[in-house]
């Protein structure tokens, strides 16, 4: 579904990514897991096609698409959707306006009818109620006084919404108490299909507790140096990065 | 207010000395001509303004603002058009309208029959005519007619709106629609003057439009005086929406007597230069004043907002959140200026204005500025200027939405704060609708 080949990347003239190889197919969930610094948030950017992020060598193929070759609305429209570490704040958009335009210009790119506000309504109730999110939260501007654990929510009820074909989760649990991260992880878990991948991007392996991966990969000074099934995640949890780090 | 010329370095400029002559050559004609108080009255307007001419920026007022555009154009008086009817659905909405085309009342296209009791809507030559000494009496009561532009209008002034609302009367809504018609290579220039009072207690909702045929050169200098007897409430939504070639010149007084409110939007989107003035005196205590708006400026236009707001008497309290954005190589202005007496004790000033630069070449030069004589006042002002938010455009663009409309919700956004501002549902889905019809025109480089 999304394969990365010999991706290199750099921000502000530093090479950040120095060359990553990875396919995700349809139906699983991967880790990615490394030490701050080592290029875990610069490789969502990069896939969701953020500017100041210059790729120098390399592809990326989503659903057999030059993913690299498309504007970030593109990607979205693809199905590609980025789960952001820290998510924006937007103030004078409202939330319920601002979900249903990303849900009709997705469903546009898609060639399927867009929503009206009663319909869009009636779709969002209940993905906010299993979120644990209130209405009145719709109500809002974007994230605008939300506190941590409100604006990663929302971020989850964004993905519910869209159902994109592949998620990429940029340290979703940082600033979770793990009641949040529970709902968070059920909310992911729920979107688990044989169709959609996932790339689960978190320097602690509590959030693999709740999410399990298919498979854990270790990025360290922008290479991948390990790949394994979901116990090397516990290896990591309990060794620290230090030795790989050395070793890169 | 007076201000200070360090030279009149305009007077006796060709456009001067032409519009010196047009009021000469009309001063019989004009509306109350017969009148000795209305000619003294037109006399002194032109004798100030043939002592200044047109402000230049070596006036402190008008150091951003250059008025070359009028000081080499010969303007013209508006021909009499009575076949002339604006392309617009004027009978969309309910209520009394009063159309004005090219500055003068036009009757057969208004809708002023009908009215409430209390409620008193009227064009100004026709009062004049008629001799009204409660109209003679108010002319020039509150407009700074010892600046050009206002004193200039005394000189020419033929027509404009009267409004009266009667004491304990709710008046409603009413709508003024000002019309300027095309005459190729015949710039022309009309000076409405419209005064508006409300009594003691009176409600009103105003609502003016100012637009215009694609091509009409027109100048519209225009004067109102509002006058807000104790404890009335004037809602008072302005649009100015007037062709690329137009030049628009407002200046506008208030006077809000004691618990009165004054609750206005002005939101600018057209003609090539626009000068909007405000001079508000909040007269009484417990009055309040409410100077919000808009300037939406895109290429190559240029729009003033100015912005006099007098706090001459105790616990009165003024807001001001003026949002200008600019596109292409525009230019925007906002000088705002407070003046708290010394007699103002436990004034509330808040003033904010805030101007979005969407293109490289736009600029915007801000002014506030706060003149304090009292002592025990709470006044606050802030002044931003910034582009788009990156980070927010790529997380909109992340989510699907396409540039275009990214963009143009991050613009609404921008706006919000201060349409918003805007109690009334239907006004301010209005407001809304122009807004994102401007951002459709810069979008597609009309």
């Amino acid at each position: 579904m999304l394969k990365i080949e010999g991706l290199k990347a750099s921000v502000e003239g530093k090479e950040v990514l120095r060359g990553i190889d990875l396919e995700v197919p349809a139906g699983e969930v991967h880790a990615i897991m490394g030490p701050n610094g080592s290029g875990k948030s610069t490789l969502g950017y990069v896939l969701a096609g953020r500017e100041g992020y210059e790729v120098t060598a390399g592809s990326v193929t989503f659903r057999g698409q030059d993913l690299l070759a498309m504007e970030p609305e593109e990607r979205a429209a693809a199905g590609l959707f980025l789960a952001f570490q820290y998510p924006v704040e937007l103030p004078g958009v409202g939330n319920a306006n601002f979900l249903r335009q990303a849900l009709n210009a997705v469903r546009r790119a898609r060639g399927e009818p867009e929503l009206d506000a009663m319909q869009f309504l009636k779709l969002v109730r209940g993905k906010v109620k299993a979120l644990g999110m209130t209405e009145e939260m719709l109500k809002r501007a974007v994230n605008v006084g939300f506190s941590g654990g409100e604006k990663k929510r929302n971020e989850i009820l964004q993905m519910a919404i869209l159902e994109p074909a592949f998620c990429i989760l940029d340290e979703t649990d940082s600033g979770l108490d793990i009641d949040a991260l529970k709902i968070v992880a059920e909310g992911v878990n729920a979107l688990r299909s044989p169709e959609r991948g996932m790339l689960v991007i978190t320097h602690y392996q509590r959030l693999l507790d709740h999410i399990v991966p298919d498979r854990v990969h270790v990025l360290v000074g922008g290479r991948i140096v390990q790949s394994g099934g979901p116990e090397l995640a516990r290896e990591l949890e309990a060794k620290g990065y230090g030795e790989l780090q050395a070793a890169a | 207010m007076v201000e200070v010329l360090d030279a009149p370095a305009a007077a006796g400029s060709d456009a001067v000395a032409h519009l010196l002559d047009r009021a000469r050559g009309l001063a019989e004609r004009l509306p109350g001509a017969r009148h000795p108080v209305v000619a003294a009255w037109r006399a002194r307007g032109a004798e100030t303004f043939a002592s200044q001419g047109f402000p230049t920026r070596r006036v402190e007022a008008w150091k951003y603002t250059d008025l070359a555009l009028l000081r080499e154009t010969r303007f013209e008086e508006p021909i009499l058009a009575a076949d002339i009817r604006p392309p617009l659905d004027l009978e969309e909405e309910e209520g009394p309208l009063l159309v004005l085309i090219d500055g003068r009342v036009r009757r057969d296209l208004s809708a002023v029959s009908h009215l409430a009791p209390g409620v008193a809507i009227a064009s100004l030559a026709d009062l004049l005519r008629a001799r009204d000494e409660e109209t003679v009496a108010g002319l020039g009561g509150l407009a700074p007619e010892t600046l050009p532009l206002p004193a200039l209008n005394a000189a020419l002034a033929e027509d404009g709106a009267v409004v009266r609302i009667a004491d304990g009367v709710d008046g409603g809504t009413i709508r003024i629609l000002s019309y300027a018609t095309a005459r190729a290579g015949h710039p022309v220039a009309f000076h409405p003057r419209h005064l508006i009072r409300l009594g003691r207690g009176a409600r009103l909702v105003l609502v003016e439009e100012a637009r215009g045929e694609p091509e009409a050169f027109a100048w519209q200098n225009v004067v109102s005086e509002i006058q807000l007897g104790p404890g009335a409430r004037l809602i008072h939504i302005r649009l100015q929406d007037e062709p690329l070639s137009a030049v628009h010149t407002a200046t506008l007084a208030v006077r809000v007597e004691q618990g009165a409110e004054y609750d206005s939007f002005t939101l600018i989107k057209g003609a090539r230069l626009t000068r909007n003035e405000v001079h508000a005196v909040l007269a009484g205590p417990h009055a309040a004043l409410h100077l919000n708006g808009a300037q939406l400026v895109d290429g190559v236009r240029h729009a003033d907002t100015t912005t006099v707001i007098e706090h001459a008497a105790p616990d009165c309290a003024s807001r001001q959140t003026v949002k200008t954005v600019l596109a292409g190589r525009a230019r925007g202005v906002f000088q705002g200026k407070i003046h708290v007496h010394r007699a103002a004790q436990k004034t509330d000033g808040y003033q904010m204005n805030q101007a979005l630069l969407l293109s490289p070449e736009a600029e915007i030069d801000a002014k506030p500025q706060l003149e304090i004589y009292a002592d025990d006042v709470k006044c606050s002002h802030g002044a931003t200027v910034g582009e788009l938010d990156l980070e927010a455009l790529f997380y909109l663009r992340s989510r699907g939405i396409p540039e275009a409309e990214a963009k143009s919700i991050l613009v609404q956004a921008f706006l919000d704060d201060a349409v918003s501002l805007v109690a009334d549902e239907g006004l301010r889905e209005r407001l809304h609708a122009e807004t994102l019809a401007w951002w459709q025109r810069v979008e597609h480089g009309g």
